[in-house]
């Protein structure tokens, strides 16, 4: 159960090697969470990450978990929650794609999009009628500005991020009432392992930065959360900049 | 009986989960409730003033006890009143005083159940003479997992289980309650002013029992030489010969038990959470200090009055802003004072915007396995939960109370770590293995209950 401030004791991470995903992890374990899953494709990199866990006190298991896979989530999602409840489900999976090549190649656009929107809304689906049924929990979805407005420069990932942040808000909008909350968490640039070597943009930020936005949306119990702060002003003018004028802007085609 | 799907929280508006709540009227329907559960279980409610989550079921069902409100026929010779789980103190003191009794330990809130008054074994303003609320029960009629109802008596297992048990042991549908004989309806109070925390304590325990109610108010923002200054209130039952002429208004006007709790500000919602600062907490508890008399004794004021006062002020709730208000009440034995001193400075020192800060002096320790008063001091206050750092700064606190052999309330808890409360409560060992014993399914379970462990 989340205690008075919104901090769980169990953590479900589906995307378990994400960067953004263990360092809220982390931050929640000093908290009060005691156990976690961590959900991904099986890899020196998930045990790797579930030692790191273990070794700051919390009870950490792996499941197999590939988002491609959509039909196997029932079964694989359906087990962890069968153990207990689960708290805070944390969706951090999702792939940055590579524009240039995957407007070459349709099957690795197509790849892109599957994972970041199909799958999402498959696991999304599945915790979210778990989370339901036991009466409390957050879905935390991990979107992305870039989902906010279609960039030339990565449309690909941006368009299956739209997809996603639609989704999840009205998945939110569907469980007012169950005890279940969504949180979309819209992060700017991150730098992570993912987008070392590409171009930094205004309003970067790191994984720490955007664990601590997560702990501090929990608490508060937000629908939306931008990282940082700054970008919900940024983006809301953003949004009504005619076309022509946004296609012409430098830092927004980069 | 009325069934619905609500989103529940506890007093103090934090961590909301979902769960059908059923309102049976009768025994028979209760007895369906807890036959026909899920599998996450029943928990029962009765007016939601634990301020977290021990009335809360996520998921499962949530039996209100509010619908059973009979009082039945008091039993003049012996001095008992038979009464549902779901009559309000408020209520039983109003309909009982008229009579010349009163209900044996009256909490500082009458807006609570019998029922909730047993689960969490409350303890009044008379701990030191009358102990905790469960003490003065002479029978419970428990609904226990297997659907039955049996008549509990003190004394056995099951009965020290359930008193302050949180209802995790069953349902409590009614109670057995000792009156106790009063001549009129009017305290004889006294109040005093103390300045500093030592004043405070050296006053309450001044006097011995002679007024055997007491409870003091402290200035948790006063800093320096002035840290734990505060406001003592005692009384004691007037006799016919202290009440004057005029009184018999003041013994008529006790029937209603005073104005009703109203909003704030009906209609608007919650204020934002910095009209609550430090700055205007300071200057509200400098003019309540200022206000109090330097001492006085002998003021009439009717029972009610004195023993609920706070049910007269209106619902501050919405000053504590969306994140709601996290209550915090831990008792420590006598001579362990200096951690008492050493919270009081520590919040202080953070400049929390505390209003509601309670400090009782207990006496024996209950039978309850898990009740929490203990012989020595309490204090319980009220902090808004989206203060910053208050998680970590209450572990802290929790930390203290733990080494000086204290312990912090369950029945008001909302934060604690399931370890902290294991290590505070001896008794929970003894609790557990007869819950696993009466309840193998884990019939009756709270959002508390899965949150500690219990």
């Amino acid at each position: 159960m989340k205690d008075a401030f919104g901090a769980p004791q169990s953590l479900l991470v589906l995307g378990g090697t994400s960067e953004i995903a263990l360092a809220t992890a982390r931050r929640l374990i000093a908290l009060r969470t005691r156990r976690v899953w961590l959900a991904g494709r099986p890899s020196p990199a998930l045990e790797s990450a579930a030692a790191e866990l273990r070794g700051r006190g919390a009870d950490v298991r792996t499941v197999d978990f590939d988002a491609l896979d959509s039909a196997s989530h029932e079964v694989a999602l359906g087990k962890v929650f069968a153990e207990g409840d689960i708290d805070v489900v944390l969706m951090a999976f999702g792939v940055l794609g590579d524009q240039a090549r995957d407007e070459e190649e349709p099957m690795a656009a197509v790849r892109v999009a599957q994972t970041n929107y199909t799958g999402a809304v498959s696991a999304g689906l599945v915790c979210a009628g778990a989370l339901q049924a036991q009466g409390h929990g957050s879905l935390v979805v991990l979107s992305s500005v870039a989902g906010e407005r279609a960039r030339r420069a990565d449309f690909i990932y941006g368009s299956s991020k739209a997809g996603l942040d639609a989704f999840a808000q009205g998945l939110g909008d569907a469980l007012q009432g169950t005890g279940v909350q969504v949180m979309v968490v819209r992060p700017g640039f991150v730098r992570t392992r993912a987008t070392a070597g590409r171009p930094e943009q205004p309003l970067a930020t790191g994984p720490e930065e955007v664990a601590e936005a997560i702990v501090t949306g929990l608490r508060r119990r937000s629908e939306t959360v931008w990282v940082p702060g700054s970008l919900r002003v940024v983006m809301a003018a953003l949004r009504h900049v005619p076309r022509p004028l946004f296609r012409r802007l430098p830092v927004w085609r980069s | 009986m009325s069934v619905d799907t609500v989103s529940l929280t506890g007093w103090g508006r934090t961590a909301p989960t979902t769960a059908v709540r059923f309102r049976p009227r009768t025994h028979e329907e209760a007895v369906a409730v807890v036959r026909g559960r899920g599998p996450r279980g029943v928990i029962a409610r009765g007016l939601g003033r634990s301020t977290g989550d021990a009335a809360q079921n996520a998921g499962g069902s949530v039996l209100d006890t509010t619908g059973l409100a009979r009082i039945g026929g008091v039993d003049a010779a012996a001095g008992l009143v038979r009464c549902d789980a779901g009559v309000s103190l408020e209520r039983l003191l109003r309909v009982l005083l008229p009579l010349g009794w009163l209900p044996p330990v009256v909490p500082g809130t009458g807006r609570v159940t019998v029922g909730g008054a047993v689960g969490s074994d409350l303890p009044g303003l008379d701990h030191r003479r009358s102990g905790s609320f469960a003490r003065q029960v002479s029978a419970l009629e428990l609904l226990t997992a297997d659907g039955e109802v049996r008549t509990v008596l003190p004394g056995t297992a099951l009965f020290d289980a359930t008193a302050g048990g949180l209802g995790l042991t069953g349902v409590i549908l009614g109670a057995t309650l000792r009156l106790r004989r009063v001549a009129t309806a009017l305290m004889s109070v006294s109040t005093e002013r103390a300045g500093d925390l030592d004043d405070l304590l050296a006053r309450f325990t001044a006097g011995g029992d002679r007024l055997p109610y007491g409870s003091a108010w402290i200035d948790l923002t006063a800093r320096g030489r002035a840290t734990g200054r505060g406001i003592l209130t005692r009384g004691e039952h007037a006799t016919l010969d202290v009440r004057p002429a005029h009184a018999g208004r003041a013994l008529e006007s006790s029937r209603s038990g005073g104005p009703r709790g109203r909003l704030l500000l009906p209609g608007f919602p919650p204020l934002p959470a910095g009209l609550l600062g430090p700055a205007s907490v300071a200057l509200y508890n400098e003019v309540r200090y200022r206000g109090a008399p330097r001492a006085r004794t002998g003021e009439l004021r009717p029972v009610p009055a004195f023993l609920h006062a706070s049910d007269a002020l209106p619902d501050a709730r919405p000053l504590y802003g969306r994140g709601g208000l996290v209550s915090y009440r831990f008792a420590v034995g006598y001579g362990q004072e200096e951690t008492l001193h050493r919270v009081v400075r520590r919040i202080a020192a953070r400049r929390g915007p505390a209003v509601r800060a309670v400090l009782q002096r207990f006496g024996a320790a209950d039978p309850g396995l898990l009740s929490f008063a203990a012989p020595g001091w309490s204090l319980a206050l009220d902090l808004p939960a989206a203060l910053p750092g208050l998680s970590r700064f209450l572990d802290g606190v929790d930390e203290e109370v733990a080494a000086a052999g204290g312990r912090v309330c369950l029945a008001k808890d909302s934060r604690m770590r399931p370890e902290t409360a294991a290590a505070m409560y001896p008794g929970l060992t003894d609790f557990r293995e007869l819950r696993e014993r009466m309840d193998p399914t884990g019939a009756f379970r709270s959002d508390l209950s899965r949150r500690l462990g219990l």
